[in-house]
């Protein structure tokens, strides 16, 4: 088993060995593009309450599992929470419960 | 106003990426570190990521480098063309003076 | 507006924290559901029309195209564009240099000018790479670059967002301006690909 170098963080890949690139494509799902405008709407405002910086560094510090596990938004929506949490906006008590809510919800009732 | 710093490098210098290593938010890549380039142009200063990934201001502004690397001087493997190219953004705190001629 | 949920009906994890964050972030008055509505509208009318506007007035004026190479931004707006706080740079493909963009360490991208990047983007094939083995990544695409022709990657790894201005085909002098835009692709602008007739 390789062992990771510690002077390498995980997302910094430039020059690994990768597998041939796909050249694929998905339409984004709606909650996908909402997590997106999230995003642009707390960073870009008067007075941001996420930084793409403070996204970007919690992404990282995602485990390698994590990491790779992820789908693309589903780290940005991780790292907008985190960040949120981070800065005071949200507790993570609230996020607990309105998740937990969201999700005893009828599905079709948006 | 805070000032930026002092701009140290311009166009046609050469320099080296420091090979330090630390944890945290950086925006230096693994693979240009210890490697010497030429500065390709002064980009501006601009607030530091590794202090706005803290939600920290980031001042003063730091200026901030396109440098330019012969990608065989970047791998030792590079299977390409011998003047090709790769060009990064990268802060001045991450360069120094690269004294030794071509 | 029905949600996207996955296949079962049911929503992820991560898809109700999205809701969950987003219902929070109303109650509190620091958004509106209109505010998230209207960005997801301007980011779906986004795609790769202004970028090739871009492009083909570069092709007609050669003066414009001298200033954009030196201030991509602010040749944007010279011609109305609307791009925000996008710090552009604008790269030239010639006979002698052939470019290509990729983000290393996340996924950097004009997006202003492209819309959203494409997966394969922000994939660890494409970021581990294209830095590395450019030309085979490109061959991958289906282009193949002249052994004589360097190649140049440019790795958006700060503040600097970049376009590559593709070269423009033989067979198109008698094309109007807005004829030659439709003939530049998203991926011409990354550098994955070269500009066909």
């Amino acid at each position: 088993m390789t062992v990771p170098d510690p002077h390498r963080s995980h997302h910094d890949m430039g020059g690994l060995p990768a597998a041939a690139v796909v050249p694929v494509e998905h339409d984004y799902a709606i909650w996908e593009k909402r997590v997106d405008a999230l995003l642009v709407l707390l960073s870009n405002r008067k007075e941001p309450l996420v930084s793409v910086d403070e996204l970007r560094r919690n992404i990282e510090s995602l485990g390698i599992e994590a990491y790779d596990r992820m789908t693309y938004y589903e780290r940005w929506i991780f790292a907008i929470s985190q960040t949120l949490i981070q800065r005071g906006v949200i507790t993570v008590d609230e996020l607990g419960r309105r998740i937990e809510q969201v999700s005893l919800r009828d599905p079709e009732h948006d | 106003m805070t000032e930026s710093s002092t701009v140290r490098f311009h166009a046609g210098d050469r320099v080296r990426v420091r090979t330090a290593y630390s944890i945290g938010h950086v925006r230096t890549p693994y693979y240009v570190r210890g490697k010497s380039g030429v500065i390709e142009r002064v980009c501006g200063s601009f607030p530091n990521p590794e202090e706005l990934a803290y939600a920290r201001a980031g001042l003063p502004p730091l200026p901030l480098y396109r440098v330019r690397f012969l990608q065989r001087e970047l791998w030792t493997d590079y299977a390409g063309h011998p003047a090709d190219t790769l060009e990064a953004e990268i802060y001045q705190h991450w360069l120094q003076a690269e004294d030794a001629p071509r | 507006m029905s949600g996207n949920h996955d296949q079962d009906d049911t929503l992820t994890y991560y898809q109700a924290m999205e809701s969950a964050v987003r219902e929070l972030l109303i109650e509190k008055g620091v958004l509106t559901a209109g505010d998230v509505r209207r960005q997801v509208e301007a980011m779906d009318a986004r795609g790769p029309q202004d970028g090739a506007t871009l492009v083909a007035r570069a092709w007609v004026d050669t003066a414009f195209k001298q200033r954009m190479l030196k201030d991509g931004s602010a040749a944007a707006r010279e011609l109305g564009l609307e791009i925000g706080p996008l710090k552009l740079i604008v790269v030239e493909n010639t006979a002698e240099v052939h470019n290509v963009i990729v983000c290393t360490l996340c996924s950097c991208y004009p997006r202003m000018l492209l819309g959203l990047p494409p997966d394969w983007y922000k994939s660890r094939s494409y970021r581990s790479r294209a830095v590395r083995e450019p030309r085979a990544v490109l061959a991958e695409f289906g282009t193949v670059i002249p052994a004589d022709c360097q190649v140049r990657v440019h790795d958006s790894t700060a503040d600097m967002r970049y376009l590559v201005l593709p070269r423009r085909p033989a067979g198109t002098e008698r094309l109007s301006e807005a004829e030659l835009a439709m003939l530049v692709t998203r991926d011409n602008m990354i550098g994955v690909s070269l500009v066909e007739i």
